[in-house]
């Protein structure tokens, strides 16, 4: 039996043609060693091959050998073998069979030019997908209004579960947070106010910020990130599974079965939440407002009743449905575009997310300057 | 049952001197309170294709997931290649697992690659080749799975069903296994589709020497390539053999998946 050691050498036959001798084992493992050797050095579709010192051979080995006797330049002919070896000629009469041609090297384009064509299909992405969601929200309203017209057919099942996933089940969360954002407010408010001596004016710096703004978008922003990417996730399994397909064909809209129920789910639960989430706010510029200005929760009330208009409380909460309409329909549209493969799974809930807190941040700045305007 | 117990598994020539691939003993697999593997013993000789048939539930597929150790059995032994899998250190272990090759049902190929980087995955992970013969060696597997080279730079999902299971067979010839494991590679295919992958099975495991554990429910499968058939019944390896042998067998659920209109028409 052949050596371990992976080695060839050529030498001259009597009759002038080549012999190649190939010892020690030629499998994926070993050839590596000596590919760069084998390449170099000249065989002619003639020579002899000598397998007498062969150990084990795999159809990588037979490649290399089969590639050093021309067979990718279409030489065709069968390799003279010499020597005994169980396998050889059955290993390389099956790769000689499968034997690529040259692969061609893929096209490089410059990378200015590269840049340049990335940044225009971005542009483009970006205007489809805007139009995109547009025609979806027209589509989905259209879906709302048969259901108006025809309210049996709203499936109430599915909004309860949906509005105890995304709504209840969120209500800690958005609480919490919200509770948070109300404290740092308030400690802003009181080293920036101390200076003025004006600090009873944090009850209106957290009232107001946390009425008109933060309730709503932070919100809309938890929703953006919790809730959306579930919808995109199942709504995307569902969508790769055929499970869409399936509803189409017995008849079930996935609109109606599907889009419509988050839909009304959102649009009931986030003014709620969006409540919820202004409360906290409050309470935990109280909480601040107390511990480290000694205004008492009572006189932070009474003063907070004195100043504060209802209208900021409607102000902030106007903006809960549109936020909803955002959340929903970015959620559900992604996960109806996503395709066959668990790739772009994912880059369609990531896309979700993205998008939903862009447009949440986009609509808020445009209400800030509708209110501006209308006085608010 | 009574009537395995008369007629014992039996064992006969195959196609080599006899030497084992894979020994399995007193296999048990239990999920909860339902036991898929009782006391389950199988010889896998080398370079045989071994196909194993059973009803749907009786732990086929279970019984190829123990022997490349991605399930944990209950108890039992598993050797391949004379190591005991179970007992193996992670270097060892490695080391038996190039040597062999498994093809998912559904491909399982992984869909962020191309069908050339996914054959070129366990070279990369295995071996030191250089970039350019690592292309062209994938090139030659995915040749040899009977793929067109168009394929390769395509991804999983771009592809037809058939064309993805040749696919995952490239990948699992890609370090030139010694075993090839094939979980239902011709399910979902049309028959000449299959009938192809028959042929193609076949003539590989001719040319290389390659000892192939077929899981299967395919009867011309079965009739077309497999030297030995093993039947799995009531967590037990009911009958091996040769094909006409095991089709002799009397037990009941033997003789119903033979002499059904489809076995006949498969085995004639």
């Amino acid at each position: 039996m052949a050596s371990s050691s992976t080695r060839f050498q050529v030498d001259a036959a009597a009759d002038g043609r080549q012999v190649l001798s190939i010892f020690g084992d030629w499998t994926v493992f070993t050839v590596a060693e000596v590919e760069e050797k084998l390449r170099q050095s000249k065989i002619t579709p003639e020579a002899i091959l000598d397998v007498s010192g062969l150990g084990r051979i795999d159809t990588s080995g037979a490649y290399l050998i089969d590639r050093a006797f021309g067979a990718l330049d279409g030489i065709d002919d069968p390799i003279t073998i010499q020597g005994e070896h169980p396998s050889i000629v059955r290993v390389l009469g099956r790769v000689r069979k499968a034997s690529p041609a040259a692969p061609p090297d893929p096209p490089r384009v410059p990378g200015m030019i590269a840049l340049l064509d990335r940044a225009g299909r971005g542009a483009v992405q970006a205007w489809t997908e805007f139009t995109g969601l547009l025609s979806f929200i027209g589509e989905t309203m259209a879906t709302m209004w048969r259901l108006v017209l025809n309210p049996r057919r709203i499936r109430w099942k599915s909004v309860v579960a949906v509005m105890e996933d995304a709504g209840l089940d969120a209500l800690p969360i958005v609480c919490f947070l919200s509770f948070f954002i109300g404290l740092v407010i308030a400690f802003i408010g009181a080293n920036l106010l101390a200076m003025f001596n004006a600090s009873v004016f944090t009850v209106e710096l957290v009232a107001i910020g946390m009425l008109r703004e933060f309730g709503a978008v932070l919100t809309a922003i938890l929703l953006a990130g919790r809730t959306d990417s579930a919808f995109t996730a199942q709504i995307g399994a569902m969508k790769m599974r055929q499970e869409i397909d399936a509803m189409r064909t017995i008849g079930l809209d996935p609109m109606e079965a599907l889009v419509a129920p988050r839909l009304i789910a959102l649009l009931l639960m986030t003014p709620l939440l969006t409540f919820a989430a202004t409360l906290a706010g409050i309470a935990g510029g109280m909480v601040a407002a107390w511990s480290a200005m000694d205004i008492s929760p009572q006189m932070f009330l009474s003063r907070f009743q004195e100043v504060v208009p209802p209208r900021h409380f409607w102000v902030g909460i106007a903006k809960a449905p549109v936020f909803a309409i955002v959340v929903a329909m970015v959620g559900c549209r992604q996960g109806l575009l996503v395709e066959g493969d668990v790739v772009s799974l994912g880059r369609r809930t990531t896309t979700a997310v993205v998008q939903a807190i862009f447009l949440v941040i986009a609509i808020d700045a445009m209400f800030a300057v509708l209110y501006y305007m209308l006085n608010v | 049952m009574t009537v395995a117990d008369a007629l014992p598994a039996r064992e006969t020539g195959g196609p080599t001197n006899g030497e084992i691939a894979v020994r399995v003993r007193g296999l048990v697999n239990r999920f909860g309170p339902k036991t898929v593997h009782e006391d389950l013993d199988l010889d896998m000789r080398k370079g045989e294709v071994l196909g194993v048939i059973g009803g749907s539930g009786t732990g086929k597929s279970v019984l190829l997931r123990s022997i490349v150790g991605l399930h944990t059995p209950n108890a039992g032994e598993i050797e391949v290649f004379g190591q005991k899998i179970t007992t193996l250190s992670r270097a060892e272990r490695i080391k038996v697992e190039r040597r062999w090759g498994v093809m998912f049902q559904d491909g399982a190929l992984f869909s962020t690659l191309t069908v050339r980087e996914n054959v070129m995955a366990p070279m990369v992970e295995h071996t030191r080749i250089p970039a350019p013969l690592m292309r062209e060696l994938a090139d030659l597997k995915i040749r040899l799975a009977g793929l067109e080279l168009e394929a390769a730079p395509k991804r999983p999902s771009d592809l037809s069903g058939g064309m993805r299971k040749r696919a995952a067979l490239a990948r699992a010839l890609a370090l030139d296994p010694e075993l090839l494991f094939l979980d239902e590679p011709t399910a979902g295919l049309d028959p000449i589709g299959a009938g192809k992958f028959d042929e193609l099975v076949r003539s590989l495991s001719n040319a290389l020497g390659l000892t192939v554990f077929l899981v299967t429910h395919d009867l011309d499968t079965l009739a077309a390539t497999c030297d030995r058939v093993a039947v799995l019944s009531d967590g037990k390896v009911l009958a091996i053999g040769p094909l006409d042998e095991v089709r002799e067998n009397p037990h009941p659920w033997i003789q119903e998946y033979f002499s059904g209109p489809r076995g006949r028409a498969a085995v004639r």
